[in-house]
């Protein structure tokens, strides 16, 4: 039912879904989606509100798992490893999977200690020292250190909101994940503070398999090398991201795209 | 003329001028073009209620003050009044009798010189009600006319109501307000006699209580008014055992309602704390007497301390933290609950367990609500007093050791305006000079806690 593109380049999955539905109490918000997210590429979802792609976002990382009433269906692999068998702990899973939301959430501490808190969590430095290092090149990945270098001990949430935003994203990099999920990271925010955060997207896809929601398509195009197309609880098509813009297959996603309705 | 003669004759000419003033403006709505009235019949008639009815109710108000001191200086002008006792306690208990005979609360003078009294006390009173009859309705009737004579299709009846009504709600909140001072008032008044006969120095820094109402109040006092084991037995029992208890457990409880109870036993368990707040406080008062002080007792006696005392601080804190419990959980609660959801997913998405999120997150987060609702709790604690009344004890006592009885400032205000002492010896005025501090430092603690709990607000708004 999912319309698939031949893939050109041939890249390594890092992520399978698997024939996933997810459930709200009886209402059924994702549809059978099975999709491979590749390694060392940003995949975008995309397609209008309420279509499910956000929902679908949060099975990668087991965010779900914080409303009651979710309840999901079918396997979805990390490296091979089913992230929803009995044996998989989601504290390990978060961390290998990281997670920006779509409102910059910093923590009401210290933009140090943003970023300190989940390497201290899970002991990855084993002194005061590591700890430095591991703020800062933090910092520099998400391209905030050069802004907050001589302020690391103001509150996060002081910032201005592209900054926090960016913040959020060091703060998920801290943890040296694998994957990164982003949840429309830019649509709370300004113009110029979007491109720096597309930007910023763009030097982080060799390092990380990242998967942005987004209901831009133009943040898709210019961001993602693969997109995916959601449509009421269903992936309509999966492609290349130029092949999925300029050649859409399916009737649906090419009204999307052509700005028809959404 | 009685205040609620007064009160049910305003709103007997308040009705008649809002069926008036809604006749008349029915009448004038109905024969001019639609939209040309301003304001439908009901704010017509509600605008001369409130011209007749609320000007008489404030009459009412005043004339309950007034109309007593009129009578007495008639009464006092009187012939019969001139060979009353020139000053004092007689004076007044021969006025009062009088009055209760003349207003038909008791049947016969116990002093026959007050006998002489009742008849110009029955015209007094005869005269004043007429007065305030005729006033009364006076009033009405200008005022209300008035009212009437304004209904025009252009009048902007609907404004003034509203304005009306805002006056009403301003009126009501000020009345909280005007009491609080009122009582401040009283307690100035009473504490500033206590302090001509008891330096401050010596109430607020002795370290001795032990007031004795049979004692000549012209002697030297100092030595007998020192409230530091009165101050010290509060804060033991109300803000430290009493904390120990309330804190912990509360913050738990809130913790696990919020985060971890699934939302059936959360429908459970939260009215059931709050029904834990709405028990009366003497009825813990009894389990801590009965019950835990007993227990504490054998449980100290069992471990080899003999001289366990039966009223302990420890019983009496004990209870009063479980009754506290509720306030402390209830505030955490909120503030817990107001952290932003974000924040928790923020945290759970770098990988953190649900009690890390709990401990490096949403408490730190919450912590000014917290401790705001911590502040509350302590005063309401210090304030409390059925609890020590019954399970602590009467005796002052300096001491850490929470088997020994100890007493508190509430308990000690209680005894002292319970007893025989009169009303201007220093021992039973100290009891307002007690209340007086209790006052300032629950006023000043719901202060402090008030702006904590409001800049914590404004973080998230």
């Amino acid at each position: 039912m999912t319309v698939l593109h031949e893939m050109d380049e041939k890249a390594e999955a890092k992520m399978r879904a698997r024939d996933v539905s997810v459930y709200y109490g009886d209402k059924k918000a994702i549809d059978d989606v099975s999709i491979d997210i590749p390694t060392k590429f940003v995949t975008a979802f995309i397609g209008p509100s309420g279509c499910g792609k956000s929902t679908f976002l949060r099975t990668l990382n087991r965010m779900n798992d914080t409303i009651a009433s979710a309840r999901v269906e079918g396997d979805i692999e990390l490296d091979g490893e089913n992230i929803y068998s009995s044996g998989m702990d989601v504290v390990q899973l978060r961390a290998r999977v990281g997670m920006v939301f779509q409102k910059p959430n910093p923590f009401p501490k210290s933009i140090y200690d943003n970023i300190a808190y989940g390497p201290k969590i899970h002991g990855l430095a084993n002194s005061k020292g590591d700890l430095d290092e591991i703020v800062e090149k933090s910092l520099q990945r998400a391209g905030l250190w050069n802004e907050v270098k001589d302020r690391l001990g103001e509150s996060g949430t002081a910032l201005s909101g592209g900054q926090q935003q960016r913040l959020c994203i060091a703060r998920a990099i801290a943890v040296d994940p694998e994957v990164i999920l982003m949840d429309e990271p830019a649509s709370a925010l300004d113009p110029i503070a979007t491109a720096k955060i597309e930007e910023l997207i763009d030097e982080l896809a060799g390092r990380y398999a990242i998967v942005i929601v987004t209901h831009s398509m133009q943040q898709a195009a210019r961001v993602s090398q693969r997109t995916a197309f959601f449509h009421l609880g269903k992936m309509v098509e999966y492609g290349p991201t130029d092949e999925i813009f300029t050649n859409p297959l399916e009737e649906r996603t090419k009204d999307y795209i052509t700005g028809r309705y959404g | 003329m009685s205040p609620a003669f007064l009160f049910l004759l305003a709103i007997g000419l308040g009705l008649a001028g809002w069926l008036a003033g809604r006749a008349k403006a029915r009448a004038f709505t109905r024969d001019s073009e639609p939209r040309r009235v301003v304001a439908r019949p009901g704010y017509h008639a509600w605008f001369v209620a409130i011209w007749v009815a609320l000007p008489l109710a404030l009459f009412a108000v005043v004339w309950s003050i007034l109309s007593p001191i009129l009578v007495e200086q008639w009464v006092l002008a009187s012939p019969a009044a001139q060979d009353l006792p020139a000053f004092g306690f007689q004076r007044q208990s021969m006025l009062a009798e009088a009055r209760a005979v003349a207003n038909g609360h008791a049947a016969g003078v116990f002093n026959p010189d007050a006998q002489a009294l009742v008849e110009p006390f029955r015209q007094a009173d005869r005269f004043y009600s007429l007065v305030g009859f005729g006033f009364a309705l006076a009033m009405a009737a200008i005022l209300g006319l008035w009212a009437y004579s304004r209904l025009k299709p252009a009048f902007t009846a609907r404004v003034k109501v509203e304005r009306a009504v805002m006056g009403l709600l301003l009126l009501a909140s000020l009345v909280a307000i005007l009491t609080t001072f009122g009582i401040l008032a009283s307690l100035v008044f009473e504490t500033i006699r206590f302090f001509g006969m008891v330096s401050p120095i010596d109430f607020l820094f002795g370290l001795s209580w032990n007031p004795d109402p049979m004692a000549n109040p012209d002697a030297p006092q100092g030595d007998r008014y020192g409230a530091i084991p009165l101050f010290w037995g509060t804060i033991f029992i109300g803000a430290i055992i009493a904390m120990i208890v309330a804190i912990p457990l509360g913050m738990m409880s809130a913790i696990y309602l919020t985060q971890y109870a699934s939302s059936r036993w959360r429908k459970i368990i939260k009215p059931a704390l709050e029904i834990l707040a709405g028990v009366p406080t003497v009825v813990y008062g009894y389990f801590a007497a009965l019950t835990v002080a007993p227990m504490i007792r054998d449980a100290a006696q069992a471990v080899g301390i003999t001289n366990a005392s039966s009223e302990s601080a420890l019983a009496a804190g004990l209870v009063m933290g479980v009754m506290i419990i509720p306030f402390v959980s209830s505030m955490a609660d909120d503030s817990i609950a107001a952290v932003p959801a974000s924040m928790r997913d923020g945290s759970l998405a770098m990988g953190a367990t649900q009690s890390e999120t709990i401990k490096r997150v949403l408490i730190p987060a919450a912590l000014p609500g917290i401790v705001g609702g911590v502040m509350l709790a302590v005063s309401r604690a210090i304030g409390e007093t059925m609890i020590v009344a019954m399970a602590a004890s009467t005796a002052a006592n300096l001491s850490a050791n929470p088997l020994e009885a100890m007493t508190t400032v509430t308990v000690q205000i209680v005894a002292l305006l319970t007893g025989e002492g009169s009303f201007d010896h220093p021992a039973t005025l100290s009891a307002f000079a007690l209340g007086f501090v209790l006052f300032m430092v629950t006023l000043l603690l719901n202060f402090i806690a008030l702006r904590v709990v409001k800049r914590f607000r404004e973080a998230y708004e």
